[in-house]
């Protein structure tokens, strides 16, 4: 019975919880009925990927209406994926989340962020599973909306304003979606994805169908924050509340360049979308320009949060960048650092919250001798650190690896080389928490604080022993991605 | 001459669509940028609607002697859009109204002065 209902029970569970949680009295409750939510839809995404492991591709008709007239879900390896780190990130970071939730969000505000949260999950999960190309609108704007809600919750004025450009340019993002596929249902008449992608082979010569593709490239690049279109990041990720930074670092911008590969690769497939369209022509200095200049910013940032999220916008360039070659090498160095940023970042975030909590700051220069003060917890920003850069042994080893495979298998030289000058960026600004924490004195007038809670040390470890873990034993998140990527490339609805 | 009377609703859309692209992009009042966003989201619920028009065709609804219809469809997905929509502009002003309460002001300029400090 359940596994018959998968693709759709992972939606409707937490689109029904969420608005019980501004109805349960009293609140105490609220956290605790959140987590069992949470961690029942991993279970259901694990459920689904070994599934789709097991036996394939599920395709699943909404109401017992079959596609293409109906809305379907269709789960295969690489959604199935994408769905449990999402839903990974989702149990784990609502773990973390009472002890930070009391300390920046007001108590009348509590239960109101939990429905938000699981709204948000909802959308995020909805926008993965779902085989229809407006559905994939609609659950865009219920993650978004619900985005720009949780953002507005930070208790520095400035998440206001950084909610409201969010809300801005996310908007223009999504319109232009909508007008991507509208102009693809104005050719071909059908919204379903396996559906638009054979009947677009006879359209695809068409002005029509070339500007629907610019138009979803544009609309995707704004939403997953390719460098140029990046500008409502940084702040959105500074000022929001710890949590919700952690949960959004991890999965908005991973879901979005999801979007980003099923229409280029499943609907446009790689002949179009590469041969015809050029579009590796800008992605790839895009994502080198974004690599360097985000990176150059993120070494001159005060604020430790601020530096990371532009670390975020570098490692997007990443991610671009290994799709950009359009090859199986590089599709799977994409794929594979989408997951293994969101954890690492995911598990960044966290630790960077429980200094928060602790420190009640998060400028660098009050968190000289932290390795001192808070020796685990700096402890866990420095091995996150460590997979940032590239260290071997970590995850972030394996992503630049697979990229330099695949700089080198399409010849280009000289990107191999700019990835691995990039990395030493990286080590700079890393180097600046380093130094802070461990080679300048704790001030004589610091208040000695203790470790964070060990209700916020569990989940941050748990992420940050996923981040080495695979990538000591590397072959699941690899052989996952690789096929995935073939898939992808296969050009198989 | 029938690229333009022919298609003249589509020269709508792009009209409007840029007059509102450009209000989000030139003002500095947060309230005229949510109305610039609107006008801009309006433009492609024409954009939808006009494509749904199939020429000599009714309304959607079964009668006798009546051959062609309208497409419904672009029709029923541009009303989730227009649900979408006035969620965003509710949320959008929402924030502008606690923006005011923080900073007094709703002057994209002078937050940005109040945020930088003297």
């Amino acid at each position: 019975m359940i596994a018959a209902h998968l693709p759709i029970l992972q939606i409707i569970l937490p689109l029904l919880a969420a608005p019980i949680c501004v109805l349960i009295r009293p609140q105490k409750l609220v956290w605790p009925f959140v987590l069992i939510v949470s961690w029942a839809t991993l279970g259901l995404a694990a459920m689904m990927l070994n599934q789709v492991l097991l036996s394939g591709p599920i395709s699943y008709a909404l109401g017992g209406w079959e596609a293409p007239w109906g809305i379907e879900y269709r789960v295969d390896l690489l959604n199935a994926f994408v769905i449990f780190l999402v839903a990974l990130i989702g149990a784990v970071v609502l773990i973390y989340a009472p002890e930070s939730v009391k300390r920046e969000i007001d108590d009348d505000r509590r239960s109101y962020f939990y429905a938000a949260f699981l709204l948000c999950l909802t959308g995020l999960l909805g926008i993965c599973v779902t085989g229809d190309a407006f559905n994939v609108f609609v659950f865009l704007e219920i993650s978004s909306l619900s985005t720009y809600g949780l953002i507005s919750l930070g208790r520095d004025r400035r998440a206001l304003t950084a909610a409201y450009n969010y809300l801005i340019l996310g908007t223009i993002g999504a319109t232009f979606i909508l007008i991507g596929i509208g102009l693809m249902y104005m050719m071909t008449g059908t919204l379903n994805m396996a559906d638009l992608a054979s009947r677009l082979q006879g359209v695809n010569h068409t002005r029509t169908i070339q500007v629907a593709f610019a138009f979803l490239s544009v609309g995707l690049t704004l939403k997953l924050a390719l460098f140029p279109l990046h500008i409502w990041l940084p702040n959105a990720y500074t000022y929001a509340p710890s949590v919700v930074t952690a949960f959004v670092a991890a999965t908005a911008t991973k879901v979005s360049v999801y979007v980003f590969l099923r229409f280029v690769f499943t609907i446009f497939g790689a002949d179009f979308a590469f041969g015809t369209m050029h579009i590796d022509y800008l992605l790839l200095p895009l994502a080198i320009a974004g690599i360097f200049v985000a990176s150059a910013v993120a070494i001159y940032q005060s604020n430790l949060k601020k530096l990371l999220a532009y670390s975020s916008v570098a490692q997007i360039g990443y991610i671009m960048l290994g799709i950009s070659f359009g090859s199986i090498t590089g599709l799977t160095a994409g794929i594979v650092h989408l997951f293994n940023h969101a954890l690492m970042k995911g598990a960044l975030f966290l630790a960077v919250g429980s200094i928060f909590l602790r420190v009640n700051s998060v400028q660098l220069d009050d968190l000289s001798g932290l390795g001192k003060r808070m020796p685990v917890t700096s402890f866990a920003l420095v091995l996150g650190g460590l997979g940032l850069i590239g260290v071997p042994l970590t995850v972030g080893f394996i992503s630049k690896w697979y990229l330099l495979l695949a700089a080198i298998e399409a010849g280009w030289w000289p990107v191999a080389v700019l990835v691995l000058i990039s990395s030493l960026l990286a080590l700079v600004y890393i180097w600046r928490f380093v130094e802070t924490a461990y080679f300048r004195p704790v001030p004589d007038d610091a208040p000695p604080v203790s470790e964070a809670p060990l209700l916020m040390q569990i989940p941050m470890w748990l992420l940050i022993a996923l981040a080495i873990g695979l990538g000591v034993q590397t072959s699941s998140t690899i052989g996952t991605a690789q096929r995935a990527a073939l898939w992808l490339l296969s050009g198989a609805p | 001459m029938s690229q333009i009377l022919g298609l003249y609703n589509y020269w709508v859309v792009v009209l409007l669509m840029m007059a509102g692209f450009y209000n989000v992009i030139a003002r500095g009042n947060l309230i005229k940028k949510l109305i610039g966003l609107n006008i801009f989201q309006t433009s492609v619920f024409l954009l939808y609607i006009s494509m749904g028009k199939v020429e000599g065709g009714t309304a959607p609804i079964v009668a006798e002697g009546v051959a062609t219809y309208s497409n419904p469809l672009p029709h029923v997905l541009i009303l989730t859009a227009i649900v979408v929509g006035i969620a965003t502009t509710s949320v959008g002003l929402s924030l502008v109204i606690r923006i005011r309460e923080a900073y007094d002001t709703i002057e994209e300029d002078e937050i940005q002065q109040l945020d930088e400090g003297p």
